[in-house]
């Protein structure tokens, strides 16, 4: 007997019928059954050949796990060449963010730029204006960091109240990748720059021409110019075959497909860092240069599509915590809306300027819960609610939306995103 | 929008090699030539450095944005659909869902004449020449009634233009606002008295159905690339294209040029999918409203007929007036030489 796994649900709404009503009969651990036929039949992969290598010389995830990939929202925008989809960190653990369902976002479409036609040139106040191949990045001594890199616009649709229902709609415009790459400030360097330069400009070499200003401070700081990712080459959609990494900063910023930065004295106050990425008040006031992502943390299991359907007893609830300022340092959770909270267990000391994987190991007693999440950084900061958010900033908000996530689970096992007094 | 003289680039790499600044150079990468930089350093800033020469009349730029904007942006810079809206909002900003457009929110014109020039149209990004790129900014300038219909913009005028929302921006300031505030020991017992749901997400109901993309997405990608017509009208096709004599290159590589017009929303070639509307391969000799699994409009689906030379002539043409209730937001083609060199360049992708 095998089990015929479908590798595409009919539904989302189905599979959480099916599912949650086979965790409702479930025998406890010590309780007789019958015998499992999976253990005392002989079943067919015990028996004949898997695979030969070489099957898949590039391997994928196994088809049982075809529903592990990233989605848009098709309303959000007018076309999916200028679009953004979403990671499924609902269904991931870990910190790394596998490349294949990283999400992207693209001003004008993923553009295939091969490396022999690669260049990057350094100009404005610098002293040799330089074009470097890409064979010459890889000929400086370079580093490797794991960063998270976080649209500006996570959890923008959720400003105005609970709107998409699961994880990886609310906050999957995030991904967490180890670089390799030169210290921007070596290329710089290489170049000869005026000290009087306060800022640099950053441009793409795709149709969009996305570009962005970056105080001096931050290019001289902790900004990478990488070529790897998770140990192998970019891909197209991130920008191969270089991209920027701007730690901690928003994700427009880390330009993709990198063709030119120049030293300059002003801001270009291009169309992404105005007209778009800016904050706007109650008073109709906008902030501009709001380039760190503030501490924020969103549990991923349980959430609505990854539900509890195991029933009562033993949960493992966890999620993601992040922060642009630095290590993050202590998570908390609450399982009755924010009334009482426990400390969770971080699965690693927190990096700099990356995710960290938390843990509260609890046992559901089947009631329902209204989970919530509370990330603390290096600096003292605590993730805000959405309220205390909208007190400082109004309603008209969008991005830079780092408020308490609540996921409502209800008596079934299912989970709605709500808000919550 | 380098203020470097480029003559002088060549001698400070000479000197700069002798006396290395700071750090010792790795002596990687080559020196970049004047007119490598001029090639790509084109961004602008707000004092107006970077701009090149040149001017453009409000009136000229109604007409280039009618051909190279409208389709998506509306012939009154009003935004179709989900496309930006450039003109319009005054004043709304501090309303619930502010309007944000070139005229009630960027705080500066070079914004709009570098986005322009670099990144436009989209599709056909950098084809507008200087000249262009000022008319249609003077155009958008006047959708929003910042100048007069008889106003031309220049580099000379450029930085006396003055913008609305100019003093509407100020610098992070979350440091003094928010962060002083949610420092400290958070709270862990007894932090409110209840809790209810103020807001569910299921009420809105506007989360994607998962079951809409991957695996079977992709598997229907192949049948929405084949336009649905019967073999035997295939094979006519095929039978009266032999029968052709050879497309003019030169037409259809001008009509290539056209197409930029239209790719925004169409597009053709082996991956050609649908996107704002239909793939186009083989639309010379196809039935009307043909195409699997695009969502034509009512007035488009009930047209019937074939996209002949002559219909496909009318109907890009004037799309609205050809046929009433059509979704296609494009103004038409008004030259008649634009429309046969089209025609023929979606000739010859229709045996693709």
């Amino acid at each position: 007997m095998t089990s015929d796994i479908k590798p595409e649900r009919a539904s989302r709404r189905a599979f959480l019928k099916a599912s949650l009503a086979a965790g409702g009969t479930l025998a406890g651990a010590g309780m007789a059954r019958a015998a499992d036929p999976l253990i005392t039949e002989v079943q067919p992969w015990a028996q004949g050949f898997g695979d030969p290598v070489d099957a898949t010389p590039y391997g994928l995830p196994i088809r049982f796990e075809a529903d592990v990939i990233r989605r848009n929202v098709p309303w959000l925008t007018a076309d999916t060449i200028s679009s953004i989809n979403f990671t499924p960190i609902h269904a991931l653990d870990g910190t790394i963010t596998p490349q294949g369902c990283a999400f992207e976002r693209h001003h004008s479409g993923a553009i295939e730029l091969a490396k022999p036609d690669y260049r990057l040139m350094i100009n404005g106040m610098v002293d040799r204006p330089l074009v470097f191949s890409y064979e010459d990045l890889e000929r400086f001594p370079r580093e490797n960091h794991v960063y998270f890199l976080e649209c500006a616009a996570n959890t923008g649709m959720e400003w105005a109240g609970a709107q998409l229902n699961g994880a990886q709609f609310t906050h999957g415009m995030i991904h967490n990748m180890e670089y390799t790459g030169v210290p921007l400030r070596t290329l710089i360097e290489e170049a000869g720059y005026d000290t009087s330069a306060r800022w640099i400009y950053v441009e793409g070499a795709d149709a969009s021409g996305n570009g962005r200003s970056i105080p001096m401070d931050k290019a001289l700081d902790d900004v990478l110019v990488a070529f790897k990712a998770n140990g192998e080459a970019l891909r197209k959609e991130h920008g191969y075959p270089v991209r920027l990494v701007v730690p901690g900063w928003e994700g427009n910023m880390w330009v993709k497909w990198l063709r030119r930065i120049e030293v300059t004295d002003q801001p270009v106050e291009s169309r992404e860092e105005t007209s778009k990425y800016t904050d706007v008040m109650a008073d109709g006031s906008a902030r501009k240069f709001t380039f760190v992502m503030d501490a924020k943390s969103v549990v991923t299991s349980p959430s609505p599509q990854a539900p509890i359907t195991h029933g009562t007893g033993p949960l493992v609830i966890t999620g993601l915590a992040w922060s642009g300022h630095g290590r993050i340092t202590r998570v908390d959770v609450s399982t009755d809306g924010g009334m009482t909270w426990q400390t969770a267990r971080l699965a690693q000391e927190g990096q700099d300027k990356a995710m960290t994987r938390f843990y509260l190991d609890t046992v559901w007693n089947g009631e329902e819960m209204f989970v919530q999440s509370r990330a603390m950084d290096e600096t003292g900061y605590v993730q805000p609610t959405k309220t205390q958010l909208r007190e400082v900033r109004g309603l008209n908000s969008v991005y830079h939306n780092n408020c308490i996530q609540t996921w409502w689970i209800k008596p079934t096992g299912e989970a709605e995103n709500v808000e919550v007094s | 929008m380098s203020k470097f003289p480029s003559t002088l680039c060549a001698t400070l790499t000479g000197l700069a090699l002798a006396f290395p600044a700071l750090a010792d150079p790795y002596g990687l990468g080559r020196a970049a030539a004047p007119d490598e930089i001029a090639a790509w350093d084109l961004d602008v800033a707000p004092d107006g450095t970077g701009l090149p020469e040149g001017q453009g009349s409000v009136a000229d730029g109604e007409v280039l944005f009618s051909d190279n904007c409208a389709a998506c942006h509306g012939e009154f810079a009003e935004g179709i659909g989900n496309w930006p809206k450039l003109a319009g909002g005054d004043g709304t900003l501090a309303n619930q869902d502010p309007v944000k457009t070139v005229g009630s929110f960027w705080p500066y014109l070079s914004t709009a004449w570098d986005y322009v020039h670099r990144s436009m149209p989209f599709g056909n990004a950098q084809s507008l020449s200087a000249d262009e790129v000022y008319a249609i900014t003077a155009y958008i300038l006047y959708s929003n009634f910042l100048v007069e219909d008889d106003f031309v913009l220049s580099r000379a005028n450029f930085t006396e233009v003055e913008m609305p929302n100019a003093d509407g921006f100020f610098p992070d300031d979350r440091a003094e606002t928010e962060y002083a505030r949610w420092r400290g020991e958070p709270c862990m017992t007894a932090c409110k008295d209840s809790v209810k749901i103020t807001m569910k997400a299921t009420v809105l109901d506007v989360t994607p159905d998962e079951t809409a993309t991957g695996a079977e997405a992709t598997a229907a990608t192949p049948d929405a690339a084949t336009p649905d017509v019967d073999p035997t009208q295939e094979g006519a096709t095929e039978d009266s294209g032999t029968q052709q004599t050879a497309l003019d290159p030169a037409l259809v590589a001008a009509g290539e040029k056209v197409f930029g017009k239209c790719r925004a929303c169409h597009q053709v070639g082996e991956d050609a999918k649908n996107r704002v509307g239909p793939q186009l391969n083989g639309i010379v000799g196809r039935p009307v409203a043909a195409v699997d699994g695009f969502n034509y409009s009512a007035a488009m689906a009930d047209a019937g007929g074939v996209w002949d030379a002559d219909h496909l002539a009318q109907f890009l043409k004037n799309p609205k007036a050809t046929i009433k209730g059509t979704k296609m937001a494009f103004a038409g083609l008004k030259k008649e030489d634009d429309l046969r060199a089209v025609i023929t360049y979606l000739e010859s992708v229709s045996d693709q």
